[in-house]
């Protein structure tokens, strides 16, 4: 609202409220305003659309691109685990196949074979062998394994029955995560035995990591439960809890969008068959795409920006542009109405003028008959009848007295309608004013006092529009005070050169907010009452044209106080 | 003295004449300018008193002959305007006096009175 009447144009308020024929400039505001803008604006929201357009698609493309390569990488790994534990197993099988029972529970024959598996595959822990009945028969390796049994293990179970067991990864005894393979052989007479082996999930992370170090790339596996088997860069270590909710059978790769951690991630998944692992690499697009975030930011940042630029430029522009014209308009309007007023003053004082001089001769001639019939009564003897005559005389010259002044005085003012400038007593010429306004002061009971010292210079200056400056001023100050009021005028010196009138009313006076534009063209506090808002303004225009200057004080319910100061010497 | 009163007014100079003659001066009176201006060459008046606006030849024309033919005449002007353009320009021209209509018959006197004193003294 504040930052609204600090920028609002001057006109705003006005367009309601002038004539017909005036200009609605709040309309004019609006669609010059609104015509700028558009013809500005529209180049660069298309320009930014296209832009918008383009970077979408290229945004895309690069996604594509991203999603491709996730699912490339997703099935090269999942290949490369599956061979990592076909080849675990099936070194295992060939053991257990090439070697009899017996062989096997031979502890120096298994550790050869375990020294000879670690050799050629890596990552082998330890080896066992487990007879029909679940019994550790024999064991190389770090742990006290042998005579355990296992009978009632589930992995036992299901190696039993389907020959081969993948386990999930653990931490067993040392703390380091592994997991076991089971292979079972079955003999002709249906007995079996079940060579089991711990494997070192170092070689798998070793794979996983050299992909996890990829920028904003994470590989890791889990198992069906979402329990991290291999550790995380952006879930942490080995049996901490993955959330993200996996397909069962993910046998093609999987690519997903989903947000956690507080960022827009896209996940692969790919199950590695005869195993519980599911393999999962995650991608962070944002951070591979920041570039072309950046320049969709940048983008939109810029035309965020140009478009405050161009509508406070087209704001401030078409608001000068429109106030230039109104306050051109203004004054057009007010030099119109004030030739259109002076021209009515100029018509009347001619009128007044003739009929003045039409009046003059015969009162003239009245004057001079009576006159000689006075001379000629006084040349008469003494009786009753000369006095009375006499008297009647005086008062038929008394009346023609009064006549011729009245006349002159409208002969006077009329005169004083063309400029000229003269030496001007202004006792004598606000004695001329009031004998205007006199009779209505009288009538309403209004006091008038005339204060002048008798040092104040006459000045050089127009009669006629002094006259009306100061019959503006007192016919204000009259329609100000109520019957019974007081109009107090007071000529003083101001400096050497100067002289000012001030005229003071106890009538309603004039509201602080309207004191300020009582000068102004069109201003009116009486506008219901016939005001024409001009008087003010005329008289303002003619003192400043004389040289002077005028001021104004007033208070509501105290009254007005208007001084006019003027110059001694007429200036040059 | 003697006196000629130009007025196109025949009634008001007329009146104001027999009131100059109850005072004891001896006037003539015409009402236009040609008949002031052939008098007042004619003959050898102390005043003329002349109204400025008349029919014809107005008052100013008429003072500004006279002058011309005789510089030393003494006229003073009258009009219904207080017009400080008349005055200046009947003053200008020669005239001795400016009175306003209504003029009053004492007033005029007096001041035939006071320029033919200033001049004797």
């Amino acid at each position: 609202m504040s930052l609204w009447s600090g920028i609002r144009p001057p006109f705003w308020d006005k367009a309601e409220t002038q004539g017909a024929e005036s200009l609605n400039y709040r309309r004019l505001w609006k669609v010059t305003f609104g015509a700028a803008v558009a013809v500005s604006l529209l180049p660069l929201v298309l320009l930014s659309l296209i832009n918008f357009y383009q970077f979408e698609k290229q945004y895309e493309l690069q996604r594509g691109e991203l999603v491709g390569e996730i699912q490339r990488l997703v099935s090269n790994t999942r290949l490369q685990l599956t061979d990592f534990l076909n080849e675990r197993q099936s070194a295992l099988s060939y053991v257990v196949q090439e070697n009899s029972f017996e062989q096997l529970s031979d502890h120096r024959h298994l550790n050869r074979i375990f020294v000879n598996l670690r050799r050629s595959f890596g990552g082998f822990v330890d080896l066992g062998l487990i007879d029909s009945e679940g019994a550790h028969r024999a064991y190389v390796g770090p742990y006290a394994l042998e005579g355990h049994n296992y009978k009632e293990e589930d992995w036992f179970k299901e190696a039993q029955m389907r020959g081969l067991h993948i386990s999930e990864v653990f931490m067993g005894h040392r703390n380091v995560p592994h997991f076991v393979i089971a292979v079972k052989h079955e003999k002709d007479d249906g007995s079996f035995h079940i060579l089991r082996a711990t494997i070192n999930t170092a070689r798998i992370q070793d794979l996983l990591s050299g992909i996890s170090l990829r920028p904003a790339s994470d590989a890791f596996l889990v198992n069906q439960a979402g329990v991290l088997q291999t550790p995380s860069r952006l879930y942490g270590a080995v049996l901490e809890v993955f959330p993200l909710h996996l397909p069962k059978e993910a046998k093609q790769v999987e690519v997903r969008d989903f947000s956690d951690l507080g960022k827009q991630l896209i996940a692969g998944f790919a199950r590695v068959q005869g195993s519980p692992f599911t393999l999962v690499l995650l991608k962070q697009p944002a951070v591979l795409l920041e570039k072309w975030s950046l320049l969709r930011i940048n983008l939109l940042l810029l035309v965020v920006a140009s478009a405050v630029a161009i509508l406070a430029v087209t704001f401030k522009g078409t608001t000068s542009l429109i106030t230039r014209l109104y306050q051109a308009d203004q004054r057009r309007s007010a030099v119109l109405h004030e030739i259109e007023y002076t021209n009515k003053l100029a018509s009347i004082g001619r009128l007044a003028a003739g009929v003045a001089h039409e009046i003059n001769n015969p009162i003239a001639i009245i004057n001079e008959k009576a006159g000689l019939l006075r001379d000629l009564v006084r040349a008469r003897e003494d009786s009753a009848q000369k006095e009375k005559y006499l008297k009647s005389l005086e008062s038929i010259l008394g009346s023609v007295k009064r006549v011729s002044a009245v006349t002159h005085r409208l002969l006077g003012f009329a005169r004083h309608l063309d400029v000229k400038v003269e030496q001007i007593h202004l006792d004598l010429l606000i004695q001329e004013v009031l004998d205007f306004l006199g009779k209505e002061a009288q009538y309403r009971n209004i006091g008038i006092t005339v204060t002048i010292p008798p040092d104040i210079p006459s000045i050089e200056s127009d009669r006629g529009q002094l006259q009306q400056v100061f019959l503006n001023i007192l016919n204000n100050a009259l329609a100000a005070v109520h019957d019974g009021g007081q109009i107090n005028i007071a000529v003083f010196r101001r400096g050497p050169d100067r002289v000012a009138v001030s005229i003071a009313d106890n009538g309603a006076g004039i509201a602080a907010e309207h004191v300020q534009r009582i000068f102004e063209p069109f201003f009116s506090t009486r506008s219901d009452k016939g005001g024409t808002g001009l008087g003010l303004s005329i008289t303002y225009g003619i003192v400043r044209k004389l040289g002077g200057d005028i001021e104004v004080e007033s208070a509501l319910g105290e009254g007005t106080t208007f001084t006019v100061t003027l110059p001694v010497r007429r200036p040059q | 003295m003697r006196v000629l009163l130009v007025d196109d007014e025949e009634e008001l100079v007329s009146t104001l004449s027999e009131r100059l003659d109850l005072r004891g001066i001896e006037s003539d009176w015409v009402t236009n300018g040609e008949d002031g201006l052939r008098l007042a060459l004619e003959n050898d008046y102390d005043w003329i008193v002349l109204d400025m606006k008349m029919p014809g030849i107005g008052g100013l024309e008429t003072l500004q002959a006279i002058k011309r033919r005789r510089p030393s005449t003494k006229i003073i002007v009258m009009t219904g305007h207080s017009s400080s353009q008349d005055r200046e320009a009947g003053l200008r021209a020669g005239a001795q006096h400016y009175l306003l209509k209504p003029i009053d018959v004492e007033d005029l006197i007096a001041r035939m009175h006071q320029v033919q004193e200033t001049e004797v003294s």
